[in-house]
């Protein structure tokens, strides 16, 4: 306790936590609450059984009711504490409940029936993380086909978009010829552009593709990302043009230059785009959620929301679905999070 | 310990299998790309790698954008542009037209204008919200804290969510019988109907992408804070400044240009909200949350009735209004320089 007072006092150099310190890890405090609270709560809730999750108010940690198996009857049976009459209480398993009454028996002697008003039970609760929620909810959600789904897209997506913008990104960097300005300037104007301005023309051309319903269709329209090529390109600039002199000297062929002098040298911000593509694609909603109208095809973020709206009230698992959605993604930031943060303080970019 | 040269081993044969499938595919392409340099030259090379791009960029970006206007331009329910009748600006005197602009009710079209006096109010209060706790978050992660990575990390976390998951883990919190109203229960104060009640919506919604988005922008902060130079903090202190003067001489001045990205950026991102609102209330209750994005992607493709033209001027409009701020992030950027 005293090194963690210690390890506060010491900022700014000073020997004294002054006020504005205070303050400071009071707000950063507050923050950690807000803003990583929902996602406790979120974990908490999808352990909770079907039951517990619709009580109110709710509790903080996922309870189980605690059962016992008795000789002569097939299926556990609850345990409920009991408040007799003379103020003793009992461990007691219920046998059945008919209405304001519960047919209640002691497990050490299971042959005497004990009626008892169900207002005097407590049930007999333990903390349980049990993966009930998951299991149940990856079968009837289709969990794998959609996290299929989502790799697939996510994957080749990514893989085309590091080879297209890249390619793009060279041509435009290295390179002087007729077209060029143009090219670069039409590409940069349409980076403010979203999506959503152009929904109706482009869901006319998938269509006359054919690619509706086809996992092609979210793969390829995302893939030359104007932020990408301009990214890449800005890095291509400051490798030194010599290089490419020497390879061509060398004998090199303009592809060899690309893929084993270019691509080499521009990992750092290959990297970024591979980060951000990732990202991009593992949340995209909209775009799937227009191109793709049969559930087989479904991503995870499409599968989440349209499983959302067919079981409005299993919450518990929507909730259990939810967590595992955001686990690849909370993996991938874990272990590349100073990456992120750097490359998108640098770029300026999501 | 021992398990060490094996684990070494084994990323060396995965890193050398995914070498030789790479070194094997820029073999392949090189036949092809060496086949069309000797036939076109180098000079018609720089085409060559663009093309790709190009292609997938014309098709899928350019072209739609052009078709845009096409469709708001036409008029009739088809949805292939050639069976579409000429309607000169009739979409857009329809989606315009408007007895006084005030009052949503009073217009032809008062869906859309629900919608756009939605996403202002949104775009107002969204951005100066998020701007300002951004700023206040980089101000305190950018002085000598403890943990500042962790920290870091936990305001930016959100960033990384799909908006669905964002909008799944506050309808959570905020149901009927959701955490919030436990919390407000237990503390002797009645439930609030978050998501039923057309304030507490709008309110909700704003909040709740201040809590996804602001992350990004307080890292884009902090970079620019931390390349302010520290010499100039102490030629201040010497010189016997206020911790206030140094905020409003220095930080401020110097951050400016980093806050005008910030502030353009999230002006055109909030224009856009879309995602989040759809899963959390689907445009309810009733309009209260509906906005522009929103406004086009029903008209183009939930409603029953596709008024595609209609859509596409409105989206016109909104490109339009895409375009302003664009420019006014150019011009801004353009006087620091």
């Amino acid at each position: 306790m005293n090194t963690i007072v210690d390890g506060l006092r010491r900022t700014k150099g000073r020997k004294k936590l002054d006020f504005t310190d205070v303050l400071s890890y009071g707000y950063l405090a507050l923050g950690v609450i807000f803003m990583f609270g929902p996602i406790v709560w979120l974990v908490l809730s999808s352990f909770k059984t079907s039951g517990e999750i619709v009580k109110f108010p709710p509790r903080l940690l996922p309870y189980r009711q605690e059962t016992v198996v008795v000789d002569g009857y097939e299926d556990p049976l609850p345990l409920y504490i009991i408040k007799m009459d003379d103020g003793a209480t009992q461990t007691l398993a219920q046998v059945r409940r008919i209405g304001l009454e519960a047919q209640m028996i002691d497990p050490a002697n299971p042959g005497e029936i004990i009626k008892v008003n169900i207002n005097k039970r407590q049930p007999v609760e333990r903390v349980y993380f049990g993966l009930d929620n998951y299991i149940e909810g990856v079968e009837s959600f289709n969990f794998g086909l959609y996290l299929w789904n989502s790799v697939i897209v996510t994957v080749f997506a990514t893989l085309l978009t590091l080879l297209v913008n890249s390619m793009a990104a060279f041509a435009l960097s290295k390179y002087k010829f007729r077209g060029r300005q143009t090219i670069f300037i039409i590409m940069i104007s349409t980076l403010m552009v979203p999506l959503s301005v152009v929904l109706v023309p482009v869901f006319l051309v998938i269509t006359n593709v054919g690619w509706n319903n086809n996992l092609l269709g979210i793969i390829v329209p995302a893939a030359a990302t104007p932020t990408g090529v301009f990214l890449l390109r800005q890095y291509m600039l400051t490798i030194p043009d010599e290089l490419i002199d020497a390879a061509r000297i060398d004998g090199a062929s303009e592809w060899r230059i690309y893929s084993q002098v270019i691509l080499p040298l521009a990992k750092p911000a290959l990297a970024v785009l591979t980060i951000f593509s990732i990202m991009w694609r593992w949340n995209d909603f909209l775009w799937p959620l227009v191109v793709l109208s049969r559930s087989e095809y479904f991503t995870l973020q499409v599968g989440l929301a349209s499983f959302q709206g067919e079981l409005n009230v299993q919450w518990n698992l929507i909730l259990a679905m939810t967590v595992l959605t955001l686990l690849p993604i909370t993996l991938v930031f874990g272990f590349l999070q100073r990456y992120i943060t750097t490359g998108i303080a640098t770029t300026g970019m999501k | 310990m021992l398990a060490q040269p094996g684990i070494k081993r084994a990323r060396n044969a995965v890193s050398g299998v995914f070498t030789s499938i790479y070194d094997l595919i820029i073999s392949l392409l090189d036949l092809i790309f060496g086949t069309t340099q000797r036939i076109i030259g180098v000079r018609g090379m720089p085409y060559v790698f663009v093309l790709p791009n190009l292609l997938i960029f014309g098709i899928f970006i350019l072209f739609p954008m052009l078709l845009n206007f096409v469709y708001a331009f036409t008029g009739g329910s088809s949805f292939s542009p050639f069976d579409r009748p000429w309607a000169g600006t009739v979409n857009f005197d329809r989606l315009l037209a408007c007895e006084n602009y005030l009052e949503p009710r009073t217009c032809g079209e008062d869906l859309f204008w629900r919608a756009v006096y939605n996403t202002i109010g949104y775009v107002v209060f969204q951005v100066a919200l998020m701007v300002l706790l951004s700023l206040i978050t980089a101000l305190i992660l950018n002085r000598n804290i403890k943990a500042r990575g962790f920290f870091r990390s936990v305001f930016f976390y959100p960033v990384l969510l799909s908006p669905i998951v964002v909008a799944l883990i506050w309808k959570w919190i905020l149901q009927e019988n959701g955490l919030l109203n436990g919390i407000l229960t237990g503390l002797g104060y009645d439930k609030i109907p978050f998501l039923v009640n057309a304030q507490w919506a709008r309110l909700l919604v704003i909040l709740i992408s201040v809590w996804a988005f602001m992350g990004f922008y307080t890292l884009i902060l902090l970079a620019g804070l931390q390349s302010i130079p520290a010499d100039l903090y102490e030629a201040a202190a010497i010189d016997g400044a206020n911790p206030w003067q140094s905020f409003s001489k220095i930080t401020m001045p110097l951050l400016m240009p980093t806050m005008v990205v910030v502030l353009v950026l999230s002006l055109i991102r909030a224009v856009q909200v879309f995602d989040i609102v759809f899963a959390f209330t689907g445009g309810g209750p009733g309009t209260a949350t509906l906005y522009i994005v929103q406004y086009i992607y029903s008209y183009g493709f939930s409603s029953p009735n596709k008024q595609f033209g209609l859509a596409a001027a409105a989206s016109l409009l909104m490109a339009g209004a895409l375009v302003i701020l664009t420019l006014v992030q150019l011009i801004a950027r353009r006087e620091e320089n």
